[in-house]
């Protein structure tokens, strides 16, 4: 079984043509700009969006653990929830009329992502799409990623077509399941956020070395991928690190296909509100880059002989 | 855009949309004189030439292709023999809030004292609401079906090639020929075929004479002009930069020089030139406009087609370069902008508000052959479309098998622009529709579609929109046993108690017969209207330019064209599969409400149930999501209105057609319909076309058309599918090739037609203030894809102030 928080059809930005991606839940980091924060536990996580809320208490009724209150009389807003008291049972998102309470995670067998995958044929087929496994951390969910690759080109095949696999991930993982993943998907999306791995540690929650390790893994074995920087000013929008990268990437046996460096954007917030955690809680000051910004990293890539664009 | 194309689009946008009342002045005071001497048809065709004799004949500044239906730019005539607008009429339409047209009071009081009472009890519109019956008027009257022919003459129709090879003169010898081989011994309709025959030819006498008329406005501006250069009074010829305004009467000279030669052999001759070309279209598209005012103004058709063979060889030859072509192109374009629709009479002359005539230029597409029609003008229609940014003339491009990628890519280049236009159609799926309706492959081909989504065989083909037909209306009828819930009155037959029924299909039996039941009230009337305007308002002049009228002598609304088809268009699929899904599942299957529950909360329109309506709205399976429950309800409805409709005898050897488009009517039908067991509240939008209803489809545009590529689209003359799209998604080169990419992949499961609307700012407010409506709203967030309804209130804000700066 698989721990999936969203299904996105026609995704066109995570690899080749028009793609389905499934997030899975969990992650080993914790980036502070992380925009898919309700990805980042590996158990329930609980999604409240007022918007969509008629106040009906139909949530504070069937809770059994009495974690939830209703906004006080008088009071404008929205139902208030103690998360000491709750235990992620998702009765409330049962009872929610309006789906303004949702359960993030949903489990998949590895049947029903193929299924899911199947009915956007027709768009791979006149894309040269395919599906990608995104997160949170694809590569979080133990040795059954790999069974789960063989298990939809298999099922592909069988229906006469050949899926084209992408994984989009942190590469945060042991490298025996990182070999393990090699020929069995098409493409990587590698997100590397910084090459100091105290900085790394300070921002992600963890170090860079099983990362980078990874990367040359994957470059050795001749694996085709894509290197995608969240570039950030404040963080690793500095000459040093982008010289760093494109130093370490240029000593790689295989060069990615290319660089993209997405521009910052504080859209996690929008997610953190709905989960009731605060967004970069200790005010790290993080901002967009300006189009020269991103310029210039291209330039440094380019004086390495690395591919990159924004 | 040349200065002279700007100069010209800032006039047109300008302009300000008018009545003139000249047409229905020579045309009463022609009645009033003639009616009776002869037979309709040659009256009807003399009644044309003495319009093109008497109307005033505009040429503007600096204009390069020439003619107006009325005496001005948007000056929009009235059709009284049609139907009499009322001093009240034009009242409401110069001073309504939504588009409106100016009318003096001076031109109102002669309208009152010269022309209504001469029409009063006359015209069309008379006779036919003269004539029908009690149970079909409280249908109409319910809204249960629009009825087309009330307000505007059947048209909806394109044409093809032949008046780029023929002129007037070689249809009259066509004409002649017919004549001559009439057999009065054994045809009892040899004089009826006669008198068509005979009006034809003085039709295209007519429009000879329109064009002739044109020269001659061209001498005496001339004539003006030399006055002016000799120190007389000045006259309107606009220098373009650098020129002094003797600079620029000397140009202009020359240029009216080129408009007297051009409308001297145009429409008389078959065409030279690439630009007597468009002059050629164009007059005998003002011919058509100021005969009747058929519906949909009148299409070019396959116009990329019709102009390839001109332009190749004259740019091969030096005489013509691109740019010329693109500036006569675009004089054309704007000239299309300058005819606002004829505005209604009656009711719906608050109500229907558009200055849309709907002509629809295809691009792309096939030839008769077989093979792709794109050109080198395709692509210069497609720049001329993005670069003048105006309502008029709609555009499409027809994606085929055979059509390149890069004339996609050109297409959605503009899409991206955001004025909802060119949409998109796939002759793979058009001809099929076609040719099982039982045209032949070649002119099934060279078919395409005119209006909105409907198809035809340009050029030999009358296909009638007879109206439009309130899908989840019959549902609410099956549901109140033939009573309107809205007025309380029986309108329809009692198909039972729905208390009383036990299982779905109980019910579904009772939309059929209800389906079934209004389905023939409806073509009863139909057939009646038909014989009226056959009768009483024979389209001769058109009928010159549809094959096989001048073969058959027959009139193009008297059996004259090839294939005759009528259509119903079948409104709110979405909206009643919807509905369906809901009480099957809550009433039937799960049992969370009776029957008798569900009846309650749509009589109160949920007032007092909103946890009811939103368990539904968010616990129901609804059309748009590739989810089967749902899906196979909308297959199921769609096959069953195409069996209700389909092969019905149209009286004129040939059949009724189910059609899928909506136009604006999904807006009146929920105005009456009660409240709908999808929680859709009273007096709302139903869905349009064959689209999901609004907000239903929250699974992306992948699973939309996964979902309406399950309809057998071939058994429709018309699908119609809108999307939504914001700008974000549209940004960079490689997005454009994916949206081409997603056209394809529909296009490949059948679908008929697919168009993008890139929202604007107003949208996305209103989708903050209505976000249930709104649900399938996707944004482009950064490196990925979101539903703005997902996003926080500030960074709503933030895509809004995006959108804005958006301009490409």
């Amino acid at each position: 079984m698989y721990r999936i928080f969203d299904i996105k059809r026609y995704s066109i930005n995570d690899g080749p043509g028009i793609r389905i991606t499934f997030f899975f839940k969990g992650c080993p980091l914790s980036c502070l700009w992380c925009h898919n924060p309700e990805g980042i536990s590996r158990t329930q996580t609980r999604m409240y969006t007022p918007s969509k809320c008629i106040l009906c208490g139909a949530c504070v009724h069937f809770c059994p653990s009495g974690a939830l209150f209703m906004p006080r009389r008088g009071a404008s807003g929205a139902i208030r929830c103690d998360a000491s008291k709750c235990t992620l049972c998702g009765k409330c998102a049962e009872a929610c009329p309006t789906k303004a309470v949702e359960m993030a995670a949903r489990t998949y067998t590895a049947e029903q992502i193929y299924t899911e995958i199947a009915k956007e044929r027709p768009f791979f087929e006149s894309s040269g799409g395919g599906v990608t496994f995104s997160g949170g951390e694809p590569l979080y969910q133990g040795d059954s990623i790999i069974t789960l690759l063989d298990y939809i080109g298999e099922a592909a095949q069988k229906d006469g077509y050949t899926l084209h696999r992408t994984l989009d991930t942190t590469l945060f993982a042991p490298e025996a399941l990182v070999r393990g993943t090699l020929g069995r998907c098409e493409l990587y999306l590698v997100d590397l956020k910084h090459m100091d791995s105290a900085v790394h540690r300070r921002c992600c929650g963890v170090p860079n070395e099983p990362i980078l390790n990874n990367l040359r893994v994957l470059a050795e074995a001749g694996a085709d991928y894509i290197v995608r920087i969240p570039y950030i000013i404040g963080i690793n929008a500095t000459g040093d690190n982008v010289t760093a990268t494109a130093a370490f990437l240029a000593s790689l046996p295989r060069l990615p296909r290319y660089v993209e460096l997405l521009p910052y954007h504080d859209i996690g917030k929008s997610k953190h509100s709905r989960m009731g955690t605060v967004y970069n809680p200790d005010g790290v000051s993080m901002s967009a880059p300006s189009e020269e910004d991103l310029q210039a990293a291209v330039e440094i890539f380019k004086k390495y002989g690395v591919p990159s664009r924004f | 855009m040349t200065e002279r194309v700007n100069m010209l689009r800032e006039q047109s946008v300008n302009a300000e949309p008018s009545l003139t009342i000249e047409r229905a002045l020579i045309e009463t005071e022609f009645y009033r004189k003639n009616e009776g001497k002869y037979s309709i048809p040659v009256l009807r065709a003399k009644n044309f030439y003495n319009l093109c004799a008497k109307k005033r004949i505009y040429i503007g500044d600096n204009e390069l292709i020439v003619g107006e239906r009325g005496p001005k730019p948007k000056a929009v005539p009235t059709f009284p023999e049609l139907n009499c607008h009322s001093v009240e009429d034009f009242k409401v339409l110069r001073s309504r809030e939504i588009q409106h047209y100016t009318i003096s009071d001076r031109d109102i009081e002669k309208y009152k004292k010269e022309v209504i009472p001469f029409w009063k009890g006359r015209t069309q519109r008379d006779r036919i609401f003269n004539h029908v019956p009690e149970s079909w008027k409280s249908l109409y009257e319910a809204g249960v079906f629009t009825e087309f022919m009330e307000q505007r003459a059947p048209g909806h129709t394109a044409l093809d090639g032949k008046m780029y090879r023929m002129g007037m003169k070689d249809f009259k010898a066509k004409i002649d020929e017919q004549l001559s081989k009439l057999d009065f011994l054994n045809d009892p309709e040899a004089t009826d075929k006669q008198e068509e025959l005979r009006a034809m030819s003085i039709s295209c006498d007519a429009l000879i004479l329109f064009g002739r008329r044109h020269a001659d406005e061209a001498r005496k501006q001339i004539a003006r002009i030399e006055k002016a250069l000799a120190g007389g009074p000045a006259f309107k010829a606009t220098p373009f930069q650098g020129e002094t305004q003797e600079d620029a009467y000397r140009r202009r000279i020359k240029e009216l020089q080129d408009i007297i030669e051009v409308c001297t052999w145009v429409p008389e001759n078959a065409p030279r030139t690439f630009r007597e070309a468009v002059q050629m279209y164009w007059f005998c598209h003002l011919g058509t406009i100021l005969e009747l005012n058929g519906w949909d103004a009148m299409n070019p058709g396959h116009f990329d087609q019709h102009l390839a063979p001109f332009y190749e060889r004259e740019t091969a030859a030096g005489t013509l370069t691109r740019e010329q072509a693109k500036e006569f192109i675009s004089c054309f374009w704007i000239k299309v902008n300058n005819h606002p629709a004829p505005p209604k009479v009656g009711i719906t002359a608050k109500e229907s508000g558009t200055y849309n005539d709907f002509t629809n230029i295809n691009i792309g597409g096939v030839k008769r052959d077989g093979t792709s029609g794109e050109s080198e003008v395709s692509y210069i229609l497609l720049e001329v479309l993005g670069e003048l940014h105006i309502l008029q003339p709609g555009c499409s491009v027809h994606v085929s098998e055979k059509t390149s990628d890069d004339l996609v890519k050109a297409a959605c280049k503009v899409i991206r622009l955001g004025y909802g236009y060119p949409s998109l159609f796939n002759p793979d799926t058009y001809v099929r529709e076609l040719v099982r309706q039982g045209k032949s492959l070649e002119d099934a081909r060279e078919g395409g579609c005119s209006g909105c989504i409907e198809v035809g065989a340009f050029g030999k083909e009358a296909y009638l929109l007879t109206g439009y037909l309130n899908v989840p209306k019959l549902l609410e009828l099956a549901l109140n046993n033939g009573i309107d819930p809205v007025t309380g009155r029986q309108i329809s037959i009692a198909t039972g108690d729905a208390r009383e029924f036990r299982t779905f299909e109980d019910l579904y039996a009772a939309f059929l017969k209800q389906l079934e039941y209004v389905v023939l009230e409806k073509i009863k009337v139909n057939n009646y209207i038909d014989r009226m305007f056959a009768e009483y308002a024979p389209a001769t002049f058109l009928s010159v330019l549809i094959d096989d009228c001048i073969a058959k002598g027959k009139d193009y609304y008297n059996c004259g064209p090839r294939y005759n088809t009528n259509y119903i268009q079948c409104t709110g699929l979405g909206t009643v599969t919807d509905a369906m899904s809901s009480i099957k599942k809550h009433v039937f299957e799960e049992g969370r409400y009776t029957m008798d529950r569900m009846l309650e909360m749509l009589k109160a329109d949920f007032k007092g149930h909103e946890f009811d309506r939103q368990w539904i709205i968010n616990h129901t399976s609804f059309f748009g999501n590739d989810d089967e429950y749902a899906d196979s309800i909308a297959v199921r409805v769609y096959n069953d209105l195409f069996k209700a409709i389909e092969g019905r005898p149209n009286i004129k050897g040939s059949c009724y057609h189910m059609n899928m488009l909506s136009t604006t009517c999904h807006i009146y039908f929920g105005k009456v319909l009660g409240a709908s067991a999808d929680g859709r509240h009273a007096f709302l939008p139903i869905s349009d076309g064959t689209s999901p209803s609004h907000g239903a489809d929250t699974h992306g545009p992948t699973a939309v058309v996964k979902s309406l590529g399950k309809l057998d689209q071939s058994l429709s003359g018309g699908t119609l599918l809108n999307q939504r799209l914001i700008p974000q998604i549209l940004k960079k080169e490689d997005d454009l090739t994916k949206l081409g990419q997603l056209i394809r992949a529909y296009f490949g499961l059948g679908g008929h037609h697919i168009q993008f609307n890139i929202v604007d700012t107003a949208t996305l407010r209103d989708a903050q203030k209505h976000p249930e409506q709104y649900r399938d709203l996707m944004v482009r967030v950064a490196g990925y894809s979101d539903y703005f309804n997902d996003l926080c209130a500030d960074y709503q804000e933030e895509i809004i102030a995006r959108t804005e700066n958006a301009s490409f």
